[in-house]
């Protein structure tokens, strides 16, 4: 397209029909403790899929 | 336009940026195509454009351009509904993370320590092997199903206590294996106990660490002080330098505080990249406002600019040797966390708990010593209090007000339940300037993926225009 580039193509919502297996890491734990950020937390289940 | 569409416009060292806040799609718009969805998102009708933007630009390229967002919009890309309407957490009962005060004491006397040297307000002490276990047992028996759990180490300096984190990572393998569980641990410590034998440790035992610095010498020692009133940053900075490299980087974060006497904490963030450090994150100070370093409302502007130079820095080095994370800035925009994740939010009191030295459980490490939010006692038996839960479980991003209509909402989570808590008295009032701190990095974060997205467009046409 010439006027819009779309960048990515997110899949938040299939996500909400398949449900969230909660295997992530809890995102306080990992730098910060002191504020809230999901968006950049890692996925297990992604990275499970990548690994067979 | 409703149904609970929104968008967020904003500009970005030369970009248009939208980013479609309910499908997560982000999009890098022209001129014409931002003056358009400019004008829907005031409600005009689409047979109103045309005319609207007469003179302006071509007839043809407003033709052009409109097509491309009616399609966007066809493919729910762009003013997508928010189909999250009405959705709440179920109550798993499912807590698989903790927070260990393995010490509440220091050996440091940080000026704006939260804990209050350690201690939280509470007794000093470390906790004792028996408490430790038992919070591993409490894991073990409240996290259901989940096979991947978590311990942070976390104080005052959990080091001071080397000796109980030790024995619990022992037994926590141990009752983990029989249980099906998977622990993994973090420690966050001050670094003044890093000695070799600590670092063989944890690189042998897959520790992700975060170490505290918080940049320039000069910045770091004034705040971050010895029990004898000297600074700790010549101590600190060859130890991890050394630990980082022993462990080629891998699972560790370097964490800064900036507060009001480092506005420029640019400054702070190059230092350390020059150090050699390669993972980074830099957090507002969480202080009392009367304080003399707190962040106060009018330091923002100036705050803005130091995470758009940090941007800039991100992506001139990036690539090269000196590639650097910053905690903020890494986001995966197509394959991110579920969407579940990101209404969780932080987890705490729900999936995430904190356990004193005493063996006393609040929802996270910043409520601990809080007595209204004391959530159990694992030396008593292995449960929770399930109304905190409840009431930990119902503050959503769709309940909060000003969550809901945030376009941030999706990135952020929520904020942070110990901030609202501090600054309104209300779990339901995210802390404002949090929030704003937030949704700048978020801006910049977006804006680096879609300048590496053009880049690499860029990069990636040169290629194909030089086969023959
Ligand atoms: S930035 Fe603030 S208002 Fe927005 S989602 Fe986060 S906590 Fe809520
Ligand atoms: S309430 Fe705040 S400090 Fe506690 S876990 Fe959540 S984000 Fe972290």
């Amino acid at each position: 397209m010439k006027h819009v580039k779309t960048i990515n193509l997110p899949d938040l919502k299939s996500s909400l029909r398949e449900g969230g297996c909660g295997e992530c890491q809890t995102s306080c734990q990992s730098a910060c403790k002191t504020s809230c950020t999901v968006g950049n937390q890692a996925c297990q289940r992604e990275s499970k899929d990548q690994k067979k | 336009m409703s149904n609970g569409m929104m968008i967020h416009k904003y500009r970005h060292e030369g970009l248009n940026i939208v980013l479609d806040v309910n499908s997560g799609a982000v999009h890098v718009v022209d001129q014409p195509g931002w003056d358009i969805i400019n004008l829907l998102e005031q409600g005009y009708k689409r047979n109103q454009i045309p005319r609207t933007l007469q003179g302006v630009y071509h007839q043809q390229e407003i033709t052009e351009a409109l097509e491309e967002i009616q399609t966007l919009m066809e493919n729910d890309l762009l003013f997508s509904a928010d189909y999250l309407e009405g959705y709440e957490r179920a109550p798993e009962h499912v807590i698989k993370a903790m927070c260990f005060h393995m010490a509440h004491q220091c050996n440091m006397t940080c000026n704006y320590c939260f804990a209050g040297e350690g201690s939280f307000g509470g007794e000093k002490g470390l906790m004792s092997r028996e408490v430790s276990f038992r919070g591993v047992d409490f894991i073990i028996q409240n996290s259901g199903l989940r096979k991947n759990c978590e311990i942070d180490f976390f104080g005052g300096e959990p080091l001071l206590n080397f000796k109980v984190i030790k024995e619990t990572v022992d037994y926590a393998r141990k009752k983990g294996r029989e249980a099906g569980k998977e622990f993994k641990f973090t420690l966050t410590t001050n670094g003044l106990l890093l000695n070799q034998e600590v670092k063989d440790y944890l690189n042998e035992q897959g520790f992700s660490v975060v170490m505290s610095l918080d940049g320039r010498q000069k910045v770091n020692d004034r705040v971050r002080t010895m029990k004898n009133g000297s600074g700790s940053y010549d101590s600190l900075v060859p130890e991890y330098l050394s630990f980082v490299e022993g462990r080629n980087h891998q699972d560790y974060y370097l964490r800064g505080t900036y507060t009001a006497y480092n506005q420029d904490f640019f400054e702070d963030l190059k230092h350390l990249v020059k150090l050699g450090f390669k993972q980074i994150s830099l957090e507002p100070v969480v202080a009392p406002s009367e304080a003399p370093y707190a962040l106060r409302e009018e330091h923002l502007p100036e705050l803005y600019r130091q995470y758009e130079h940090i941007a800039r820095y991100y992506l001139k080095l990036y690539g090269s040797e000196n590639t650097f994370t910053f905690f903020h800035f890494t986001l995966d925009l197509s394959q991110g966390p579920c969407i579940k994740k990101r209404l969780a939010g932080c987890g705490a009191g729900t999936e995430y708990l904190a356990m004193s030295p005493q063996g006393h459980l609040y929802p996270c490490h910043q409520f601990v010593g809080k007595k209204e939010f004391l959530m159990g006692d694992v030396t008593q038996n292995l449960q929770y209090d399930r109304d905190l839960y409840q009431q930990f479980l119902r503050v959503d991003i769709n309940r909060k007000e000003d969550c809901r209509t945030c376009w941030a909402k999706f990135y952020c989570g929520g904020g942070c339940h110990a901030n609202a808590h501090q600054f309104n008295g209300d779990l339901y009032k995210p802390y404002t300037l949090g929030c704003r701190l937030e949704k700048k990095r978020l801006e910049c974060a977006l804006g680096i993926q879609a300048q590496l997205f053009l880049n690499h467009e860029q990069n990636a046409s040169k290629e194909a225009s030089r086969e023959p």
